[in-house]
């Protein structure tokens, strides 16, 4: 626990600052949680996301982490999944999730907006062909109620129905019957997606708060604490995993 | 413009019918209603149907009286009727007159017309009734709470709770202690012989006249449609200011009797605000954990399902009265903690037996105050003092916007989505004072300075309502603030929303952040385990939000469909996708038919049933306790039933688009609609898995669909905006129930 108090140089955190858009204390703040979480180790993989308790009760659970390992959303232009991320790649992912900055312009906002939209796009496209396919959102919605128990699954089937032909008559108005929707492209998306953005404007995590978290003592203390359970818990997530 | 004609003698028959009502309540005496503060001893005049009394008492009549006349008896009610008679028809006239109710809120109107009837009671010389104290707070108020509290957009609240708590408490601390002090200060000027009036006196007066009042904010609010964030700023403030009031009310009266203030006592005024406030939470959060756990059992006793809401609603009130505890918070509680709970037990004739009661009660309630309140001005003793009521009305303005600006400057900076200089000023323009101030200000037992009080409260009561309320719609659309967005529920919406909520909660989990969404998760979670287990009946309690949503939507496209096959048309489609763009080619064994729980499936039967199949519901014996499936009143005859079958085929037809690779029944069907002979029941023994469309559905001479393979291009120029899907899947539930060879052809509805 040594590297937790002394922190990193100030001259790394500049060229992740300028990149992501965090200031030095939330940048720090993360490296600190990274650390955690990967046990003082340079990468994260995905069994470190699993270790951690309270994600175990949370349905979309491995789409989350998956977007954490995807390449499309490390804003470099590249595609498919990897094994292991390293800090720079965390914060970016991070960075998703930050609030627009109030100094910026309609046009920045926009830009921040479709940004935004776009990862939860890649969250659902899971075989990065760029259109999300019915099988797809069937995914989704199955996810979504799978921690309900003794479902039908027919009714998950259709409601993922329901709302891909929402989607199909908002965005395509008219189609011949013996035309095919491929599906969801990312502009259809973003015309769905006018309501949730403003969700997601409202509901960005303040990271802010974390500066707090990092300051008192007894953080330091929930932070070992945490890792007691991260500990105790890894046996029962994985059995939880294997049983699925 | 041809109807103008009978138009104007319906009119004119209406207002004449209007006025008689007025002269007759008017003269019939309305001394009764009010709670007898204003009452003085029988008159000694007498009103004209008084001296027939006295043609029974004689005693050389002999003959048995016929008719006889006896008003006394039946007065009070009588006259209460008399009153909400009247209330309504007016409220039913300013829609009559055209273009009034467009520039002038309905509040105003209510208001002249209360001035009106007062102007006219009192020139006949008798003493019109005031709006009581007791009857406001005890009557009149109540279902307008219930209303507002029941039907709180609760996401929109909780997310907004900050804020709404800040301006609340924080911003009526303000005003009352701004208002009370300036008055004071003013009433110390020389030369305006008001040096009588005390600070604590002032402060009273200050605490009175600074609340926001829920009734006229939802009057005025609800015309303008403005955007839910600001609504739900303005109106929930006017709500959770209650409690401010109410501790400091009693704070200064006590005081302002006591003569002197002391630190130990505002030490307790502030624990009476934490007390006064959680207390009446509490008592109402209890009262509807009451009333959800008494919905779980009334599976039987469908028809008194409603009144169990109201009764706990309108006990959780008395009881927070009880305590001196803030009433209307209570009242909040216990609407929003009963009602997740007792939609899911309640049938859907009890739901909206709710609803609908809920707002004809509030309606009622809000027409009474606002006509009281015109009344009420005419009739009471005023004291006109020129500068007090002046500087109370500048102050009043001035104290609220400059405590909005100051306020919304403090929480900007814990908000993600900020206050704009226009939301701002909607939320200062919007804070108009209402009844309660009124009421407050009559319980005041002060004698000399009352009266001075009271035409000040009026004075502000009315440039709130008139000035404000007329202006602020004009306002609305000049400054262009967002309006509410008429949105249907969608089935995205709910998918996206739940999505989200669960990714920013893993995120903060991973950032190892206990933030918002993880206590909001948290109790997500400990209500599904525990509380809905013991709150909500039978297999609902399983249910998790999204299928219970969709669900919903279902069951309202289901009765959208059968109401709009059986008298109006149906609006037109701009969308003609359907099933089968999206099905994916090849895959054979996926259905398109989906399914439903059950019991949604029977209900949903039900009510399509009921509408088809009306000839037999007549036949059917009456009795006034048996809820029974009522027939559309307008469609009674034989002749304009067959006729919308007949349209109702051809829509259904019509809609109908099987897809292509799943045709394995022969393409064309006869339709035979035979409802007097053969009434079909879901028998639930027969397949055990379930209303599936089965590829060949038995034998043909039972009911079956024409399945349409033309395409959907007939019905474009005539048809519904319905989301396509919804309707094929309703014809095909209706196939289903109307196709099932049920060899038992016992009665459909029990």
């Amino acid at each position: 626990m040594g590297a937790l108090q002394s922190s990193p140089g100030q001259p790394e955190y500049v060229d992740l600052a300028k990149k992501t858009g965090f200031s030095f204390s939330q940048i720090s703040v993360l490296h600190k949680r990274f650390l955690q979480l990967s046990h003082n180790g340079e990468t994260l993989q995905r069994d470190h996301f699993n270790s951690i308790p309270d994600l175990a009760c949370n349905p979309i659970r491995s789409q989350i982490i998956e977007a954490f390992f995807d390449r499309r959303n490390f804003r470099q232009n590249g595609e498919g999944p990897v094994e292991e991320i390293r800090f720079e790649e965390f914060l970016v992912v991070m960075s998703h999730f930050k609030p627009p900055s109030p100094r910026f312009v309609e046009e920045q906002r926009e830009r921040v907006r479709r940004e935004k939209l776009r990862f939860i796009f890649n969250m659902h496209d899971t075989d990065n062909d760029g259109t999300i396919t019915l099988d797809e959102y069937r995914h989704v919605v199955d996810e979504l109620l799978s921690l309900s128990e003794a479902l039908e699954k027919d009714t998950a089937k259709s409601i993922a129905d329901a709302a891909m032909l929402e989607v199909a008559s908002t965005s395509m108005g008219h189609m011949e019957p013996d035309e095919f929707y491929e599906g969801i492209t990312f502009e259809h998306f973003l015309k769905v997606g006018t309501q949730i953005t403003h969700y997601y404007n409202t509901y960005v995590c303040k990271i802010d708060c974390l500066s707090k978290l990092a300051y008192s003592k007894c953080a330091f203390k929930y932070v070992i604490i945490v890792e007691y359970f991260a500990k105790s818990n890894k046996k029962s997530a994985t059995f939880k995993e294997s049983e699925k | 413009m041809a109807e103008l004609g009978p138009a104007r003698s319906w009119r004119t028959g209406f207002f004449v019918c209007v006025w008689l009502l007025l002269f007759l309540s008017v003269s019939s005496g309305s001394r009764d209603v009010s709670g007898g503060n204003e009452t003085s001893g029988e008159p000694a005049r007498d009103t004209p149907e008084d001296p027939h009394h006295q043609t029974n008492s004689t005693a050389h009549k002999k003959a048995f009286p016929v008719l006889s006349f006896n008003y006394h008896d039946v007065r009070k009610p009588f006259v209460i009727s008399l009153w909400i008679l009247l209330a309504l028809l007016m409220k039913l006239g300013f829609h009559v007159i055209p273009n009034i109710s467009n520039v002038v809120p309905e509040s105003c109107l209510l208001i002249g017309v209360g001035l009106l009837v007062g102007g006219i009671i009192k020139a006949i010389g008798e003493d019109a009734p005031v709006l009581d104290t007791k009857l406001f707070f005890h009557y009149l108020l109540p279902p307008i709470i219930l209303d507002a509290g029941y039907f709180l957009p609760i996401r929109t609240f909780m997310e907004n709770m900050g804020t709404i708590l800040v301006f609340a408490v924080v911003g009526t601390l303000w005003n009352a202690f701004f208002i009370g002090g300036m008055i004071f200060a003013v009433c110390q000027i020389e030369g305006v012989q008001l040096a009588s009036v005390d600070l604590l006196s002032c402060l009273l007066f200050g605490t009175i006249v600074s609340a926001v009042d829920p009734v006229a904010v939802l009057a005025v609010f609800e015309e303008i449609h403005i955007n839910e964030l600001l609504h739900i700023l303005v109106f929930g403030e006017s709500l959770l200011n209650d409690a401010v009031t109410v501790v400091l009310y009693h704070l200064f009266e006590e005081f302002s009797h006591a003569g002197t203030v002391t630190v130990v006592d505002g030490v307790l005024g502030v624990i009476c605000f934490f007390v006064v406030s959680l207390g009446g939470v509490m008592v109402g959060a209890i009262y509807g954990i009451l009333g959800a756990f008494t919905s779980r059992f009334t599976t039987h006793t469908r028809v008194i399902e409603p009144l169990f809401v109201f009764l706990y609603s309108y006990m959780a009130y008395l009881s927070a009265e009880v305590f001196h505890l803030s009433g209307i918070m209570s009242l909040i509680a216990c609407g929003v903690v009963m009602r997740p709970y007792v939609e899911a037990n309640v049938s859907h004739k009890s739901y909206t037996t709710i609803k609908y009661f809920l707002k004809m009660w509030s309606s009622v309630s809000e027409t009474l105050i606002f006509i009281f309140l015109g009344v009420s001005t005419v009739a009471g003793p005023h004291a006109w003092n020129w500068t007090f009521v002046i500087s109370t009305v500048l102050l009043c303005l001035v104290s609220r916007v400059l405590g909005v600006i100051g306020l919304t400057y403090i929480i900007n900076k814990f908000r993600i989505v900020k206050l704009t200089k226009k939301d701002q000023f909607i939320v200062a323009y919007g804070g108009l004072r209402g009844a309660i101030a009124f009421s407050l200000g009559f319980l005041l037992t002060d004698k000399e300075r009352k009266n001075m009080f009271l035409t000040a409260i009026i004075t502000v009561i009315f440039f709130t309502v008139f000035v404000q309320g007329m202006t602020i719609r004009p306002l609305v659309e000049l400054l262009a603030v967002k309006r509410k967005k008429e949105s249907k529920p969608s089935i995205n919406e709910e998918i996206h929303t739940q999505f989200l909520d669960h990714l920013l909660t893993g995120i903060e989990d991973i950032c190892g952040h206990y933030g918002h969404h993880h206590w909001k998760d948290k109790l997500n979670r400990f209500n599904k385990t525990y509380v809905k287990k013991w709150l909500i009946a039978g297999e609902r309690s399983t249910e998790p939000q999204l299928i219970s949503f969709y669900n919903k939507m279902e069951m309202k496209q289901a009765m959208m469909l059968v109401e709009s096959g059986s008298a109006a048309k149906l609006p037109s489609i701009l969308s003609s996708v359907s099933m089968q763009n999206i099905q994916q080619r090849g895959s054979g064994n996926r259905r398109a038919i989906p399914s439903i729980s059950k019991s949604r499936e029977q209900e949903i039967r039900k009510i399509l049933r009921s509408n088809l199949q009306k000839t037999r519901q007549r036949l059917r014996s009456y009795s006034r306790h048996d809820l029974m499936l009522d027939p559309f009143e307008d469609n009674v005859s034989e002749v304009r039933f067959r006729k919308q079958r007949v349209e109702m085929e051809r829509r259904m037809s019509h809609y109908l688009t099987v897809p292509a690779n799943r045709q394995e029944t022969p393409s064309v069907r006869k339709v035979c609609f035979e409802p007097e002979h053969q009434v079909f029941t879901y028998d639930n023994s027969e397949s055990p898995r379930g209303p599936r469309a089965r590829p060949d559905p038995g034998p043909l001479d039972a009911v079956s669909l024409l399945s349409e393979s033309q395409g959907p291009n007939k019905s474009r120029e005539q048809k519904a905006k319905v989301p396509e899907e919804q309707e094929e899947q309703d014809q095909l539930k209706l196939s289903r129930c109307l196709s099932d060879p049920g060899p038992n052809q016992e009665e459909d509805i029990s």
